[in-house]
């Protein structure tokens, strides 16, 4: 939804990064406000996981120029926990199992550290099973999966709709989805959709990267990027993703060229 | 011979002289034992790095110290004693309590079938009878130890609250010789907590016998968290008859030095035994783990689990033997060692052993070493949980698979805490 009047959440400028010493952003220009979901897509290889990781404050990619302004502060300041309580979150392309911890405390930990980041009491063990219940409900998960270790076991369906889950939980400002759809049946694909849906508010906004137009089916992005090169090539709307399903990215990277 | 051989040596006898000054100041009738238990440390050497057993555990800081037999313990002492024990004691079942080897009746409580041989008309047969008693450490013990914790379970008697026997050893420079044996007659079932606790710089060199009979089940704890700046050297020496079930934890946190030898004997088909253990250690810490799993006898089970946590510049020892001999078909016998290292200077030396001669079995083993995973580390710091928090979760996860299974609540619970709250 676009509101010329919202106000800004997340501004980009110039930015560049590197891995291991291999620059992969290229000056990457990006604004997104209140309320809007945008989608960026690219084929392998165009930098769209590494701005996401970027985003999150993966250690393992460097900052080397430019600046990323969330809600007005400086980004790279932050820790990684620091921008997750500060309403960052990235649903991972692959989310990670991680044995022994069980999901249900492992969602209690993380819903208490942002209660604590903004000077709230932590809940108790009881209140949250009640919660969490309840937010399982979005994203029509069987609460049997809560007393599971995190991801452990889980399909790739399941995997992705726990992401959704701890996105209800943390109710961020900025969530990223980094390829959701990739691997998803159409059921879950729905439901994953639908969960987002309904997360949406006037004053969060979504970054869904993808690969294929059919998740922009459920979720209607406002814009439209396409990335190549570590940068943003061009902004559209709906229809761009249309296109470039039925054209593929050739003739726009012709056209890049010729422009160029 | 060489000179540190020598000089280990004469160690090893000014180790016997006090433990057979120890046994002159006891009342125990065990005359024969002890002097059987005295020559076979006379004909033994004191462990050094060239003997394959002791590789990696140098024991040679103990030679600094002529560590005594200690007095009876003094009211400062037992005062010492009751404090460590306030947040050890479990509040049901029987508690024996031994200070400084020293039976202390007044923190103890007995139940049915529980006593100590000093209080006994009669030793039992089965003492210092389990194989593995000619090994140098446990013959010292029998050689010394002054009294002797006797858990006795009744054919077909189901103890329903655990057995909790307590070790302080409390003082500088003190040899410390717990005794235990534990007999679990035919049909019967126990379970029994050891706890290992101190304060000081001392030696504690313990021996728990343990006979399991037929179709009896016991579920053995063993808590080691001997103050760190012990020398504690332990022996669990298990015979397991047809149809029973032994199943341990133990749990090795404290002492500067320790070896922990687990060793159980198959006496009869059928039997299953699951062994679990966990170390975490850290400082210049070194623990090792020393276990035998001898078969003999067809249809057997063995489960081995060992998990060790190794921080800063500590030392983990993992050595597992399991003999599956041409007798024992039809075993199935499956060992695993992992190893956390939490630090760049932290190590650990692993030597999976199986020895499989019968050729219908299935038997796996494994061992495997791993860090803190850095995208773990990521993914749950990017739900906002810090780093430190972070760490601490994934540290417990390692050590709940080991921790979770504890039957006695109190002690899960403590365990639970102590690996929450490690810090790295």
């Amino acid at each position: 939804m676009i509101n010329p009047d919202a106000k800004t959440i997340l501004s980009v400028k110039d930015l560049r990064a590197s891995v291991d010493g291999t620059e992969i952003l290229k000056g990457l220009n990006l604004d997104v406000k209140a309320g809007e979901i945008h989608a960026i897509m690219g084929l392998n290889g165009s930098g769209k996981s590494t701005f996401s990781k970027v985003l999150a404050g993966h250690p393992d990619y460097e900052i080397t120029a430019g600046t990323i302004e969330f809600n007005g502060k400086a980004l790279s300041e932050l820790e990684p926990h620091e921008r997750a309580t500060a309403g960052i979150f990235l649903a991972f392309q692959y989310p990670l199992e991680i044995p022994g911890v069980s999901n249900r405390e492992f969602l209690r930990v993380a819903y208490n550290s942002h209660r604590k980041a903004h000077g709230k009491d932590e809940v108790d063990v009881f209140d949250f099973d009640d919660l969490i219940e309840e937010k399982t409900e979005v994203v029509k998960m069987d609460t049997s999966f809560l007393d599971r270790s995190v991801n452990e076991g889980f399909s790739g369906g399941e995997k992705k709709r726990n992401e959704i889950l701890q996105m209800a939980l943390l109710e961020p400002t900025l969530a990223i989805l980094d390829e959701t759809d990739s691997g998803l049946d159409i059921d879950a694909l729905k439901t994953v959709a639908e969960g987002v849906n309904k997360l949406a508010t006037p004053d969060s906004a979504n970054l869904v990267i993808t690969h294929y137009q059919r998740l922009l089916n459920y979720i209607v992005p406002d814009y439209v990027h396409v990335m190549c090169g570590g940068q943003i090539i061009k902004t559209g709307t709906r229809e761009l993703a249309l296109a470039l399903e039925a054209k593929g990215y050739e003739w726009l990277l012709e056209e890049q060229a010729v422009a160029s | 011979m060489s000179t540190v051989a020598a000089v280990g040596d004469r160690y090893l006898e000014s180790l016997l002289a006090q433990a057979a000054s120890a046994a002159q100041n006891s009342s125990l009738a065990l005359d024969d034992l002890r002097a059987a238990a005295r020559a076979l440390v006379q004909e033994r050497a004191f462990p050094s790095n060239r003997d394959e057993d002791w590789r990696f555990t140098d024991l040679s800081s103990m030679l600094a110290t002529a560590f005594q037999v200690p007095a009876a313990p003094a009211d400062t002492v037992l005062e010492q004693a009751k404090t460590l024990l306030t947040d050890v004691s479990l509040t049901d079942g029987s508690q024996v309590v031994f200070v400084n080897g020293t039976f202390v009746e007044s923190l103890s409580n007995l139940g049915d079938g529980i006593s100590v041989l000093s209080q006994l008309a009669a030793i039992p047969d089965c003492l210092a009878q389990v194989q593995g008693n000619n090994e140098v450490f446990t013959a010292l013990n029998t050689a010394g130890f002054a009294d002797a914790a006797l858990i006795h379970i009744a054919k077909n008697t189901v103890a329903e609250q655990p057995v909790q026997i307590i070790y302080l050893t409390i003082g500088d420079g003190l040899l410390v010789q717990p005794r235990c044996l534990v007999i679990a007659e035919t049909g019967s079932a126990v379970t029994i907590m050891e706890e290992f606790h101190g304060t000081g710089s001392s030696f504690t060199n313990s021996v728990t016998e343990v006979w399991v009979h037929d179709n009896a089940e016991v579920t053995h704890l063993r808590l080691q968290q001997d103050s760190a700046e012990t020398v504690h050297i332990g022996k669990t020496a298990v015979s397991q008859a047809r149809d029973s079930r032994y199943r341990t934890t133990a749990i090795n946190l404290g002492a500067s030095v320790s070896r922990h030898n687990l060793e159980v004997y198959q006496t009869g088909p059928q039997t299953e035994t699951t062994l679990n253990g966990l170390t975490a250690i850290r400082d210049k810490q070194l623990a090792d783990t020393h276990s035998l799993i001898a078969l003999s006898h067809p249809y057997g089970t063995a489960d081995q689990l060992q998990k060790n946590i190794m921080d800063e510049r500590a030392h983990g020892v993992f050595n597992g033997k399991v003999y599956v001999p041409q007798k024992a078909q039809l075993t199935n016998a499956s060992q695993l060692n992992r190893n956390l290292l939490l630090s760049a200077k932290s190590r650990v030396d692993t030597k999976p052993e199986l020895d499989i001669v019968a050729d219908d079995v299935k038997c796996a083993h494994g061992a495997t070493i791993s860090q803190l995973a850095p995208d773990e580390l990521f993914y749950l710091q990017s739900r906002g949980i810090d780093r430190d928090q972070a760490q601490r979760l994934l540290i417990y996860a390692f050590a709940m698979e080991i921790i979770e299974p504890i039957p006695v609540a109190p002690l899960r619970e403590r365990m639970t805490q102590y690996i929450q709250q490690w810090t790295v």
